[in-house]
């Protein structure tokens, strides 16, 4: 396939950005996205250009690290994956793609395609964790029996890579959907229950200095999650908030 | 308590109560008007009554207004955060890829929704404010339904009555399932829950236009 490449450029996190045009031949439909851009990347340094900085680690859906918005969405247009997953053969010999970073003020462009999303690691710090003491003594996982249907609904919130494509794709930047999903995955265990109250607070508290815009429920987060975490988490963490400040 | 008053989910609930508030008013308005299609009389003593009744005026309509207030008010606050929140915008942006068209225009419909509020003070509360507490002229408990058939004998004003409840429709359409998510309900009703709020958000503005369409042509 012969491609057309519109790629934001940005030297640093001061400069100011633009779309560059980079025509890319000979692309496979089997290569991946990132593999794609490892070939362009190669293909600049042979011509003296600095390649397009974007972020990338396992290549495999598990990390988080790989984001991009390509042509209008996060992860580009299919669903359930990450950039990483996502395959050349879902374009066309003759398109031209749009590639942009993760766009939101509590994100900051680090340069071109990566972005700074250590915003969602200060907010799981405020609270995304449980106090056991593991120093030997800790207690069998089988000793506290756990519902299956909500083992089955923490286990789908714990899914959550924290890669912020929830935040890209939302139009108001909000951040909820990870939060939510970070406070859903402690609220329906045991384990997290102790701790339940101020987790809420802290989470969403520290969600808000970050600069994340406001949740209108468009839905948009769910649709591109690259792991499906769904809206009812949301809700829960509503309902958790609710329930904490009145207690609070 | 005090964080709930000033955080970012606080002034979601905000925005979903005092929505469902709106929707409730909605429903007890088209009631009383759906009644002039049938009954003059009925109407006019639904009328009376609302506007006579201590505890309706001033009680519940102050309220009522400060809901309506509220809501917009708070409306374009978050508005203006949102776009805040990401000062630099997408060059390319596919937002039908994953959500409805009213989901993402709310400030849209609702400043659609607002003016015709305007309009409608204008045409019915303005003046009824000036008939009974300014001019302070004796009541006729008869008068109601006389004043509504004249408003609607104008055909513009009854096509932008047509045009704003489709807005008002656009808007129910996602706000009023929206705000059963917002404070907190996704859960196995939420299938039938959608399903009511679509049947509403599209039945009672049509309801509006089936009643502003009927004096309209039966009043000549």
């Amino acid at each position: 396939m012969n491609l057309t490449l519109k790629i934001w450029r940005q030297a640093n996190a001061d400069a100011t950005g633009s779309i560059e045009t980079y025509p890319i031949e000979n692309v496979s439909p089997d290569m991946s996205f990132l593999e794609m851009m490892d070939v362009l990347n190669e293909e600049l340094i042979g011509k003296g250009i600095d390649p397009v900085a974007f972020d990338h680690d396992c290549r495999e859906g598990i990390c988080g690290m790989c984001s991009m918005y390509i042509n209008g969405e996060a992860h580009g247009p299919d669903r359930l994956v990450t950039t990483c997953q996502l395959h050349m053969r879902k374009f066309k010999d003759g398109d031209t793609i749009t590639i942009e970073p993760f766009r939101a003020n509590a994100f900051p462009v680090v340069k071109d395609l990566a972005v700074d999303r250590s915003a969602f690691d200060r907010i799981q710090h405020a609270g995304g964790f449980v106090s056991v003491n593991t120093s030997g003594n800790t207690q069998d996982a089988n000793a506290i029996p756990i519902d299956k249907h909500d083992a089955d609904k923490a286990f789908d919130a714990a899914t959550c890579i924290g890669c912020g494509a929830c935040v890209a794709s939302c139009k108001n930047a909000s951040a909820m959907l990870f939060v939510s999903a970070k406070v859903s995955q402690y609220a329906l265990l045991p384990q997290g229950k102790v701790e339940a109250t101020d987790r809420v607070l802290n989470m969403v508290k520290q969600m808000d200095e970050e600069g994340f815009g406001n949740c209108t429920n468009t839905g948009a987060c769910e649709v591109e999650c690259p792991k499906g975490i769904s809206l009812e988490n949301i809700a829960r963490m509503n309902r958790e908030y609710l329930s904490a400040s009145l207690k609070g | 308590m005090s964080t709930l008053i000033k955080t970012s989910l606080a002034r979601k609930f905000a925005m979903a109560l005092s929505g469902l508030f709106l929707v409730f008013f909605l429903l007890q308005h088209f009631t009383i008007n759906l009644t002039s299609v049938f009954s003059e009389e009925v109407f006019n003593e639904f009328s009376h009554f609302m506007g006579n009744n201590p505890l309706v005026q001033f009680a519940l309509q102050p309220v009522l207004i400060f809901g309506v207030i509220f809501h917009f008010v708070m409306g374009f606050v978050l508005e203006i955060q949102n776009r805040k929140a990401r000062a630099s915008k997408y060059a390319s942006n596919n937002g039908a890829a994953n959500s409805s068209w009213m989901s993402r225009n709310m400030i849209i419909s609702g400043a659609v929704v607002l003016s015709f509020l305007g309009l409608h003070f204008y045409d019915f509360w303005i003046p009824e404010m000036n008939y009974k507490y300014v001019e302070v002229l004796p009541e006729n408990p008869t008068r109601y339904f006389e004043e509504m058939v004249h408003k609607f004998e104008s055909p513009v004003r009854v096509g932008l009555y047509v045009v704003s409840f489709g807005f008002l429709a656009l808007h129910l359409l996602h706000g009023f399932s929206s705000s059963f998510q917002s404070l907190g309900a996704n859960n196995k009703y939420t299938r039938a829950i959608k399903g009511f709020t679509t049947a509403f958000a599209i039945g009672i503005p049509l309801g509006f236009v089936f009643i502003a369409l009927f004096h309209h042509l039966t009043a000549f």
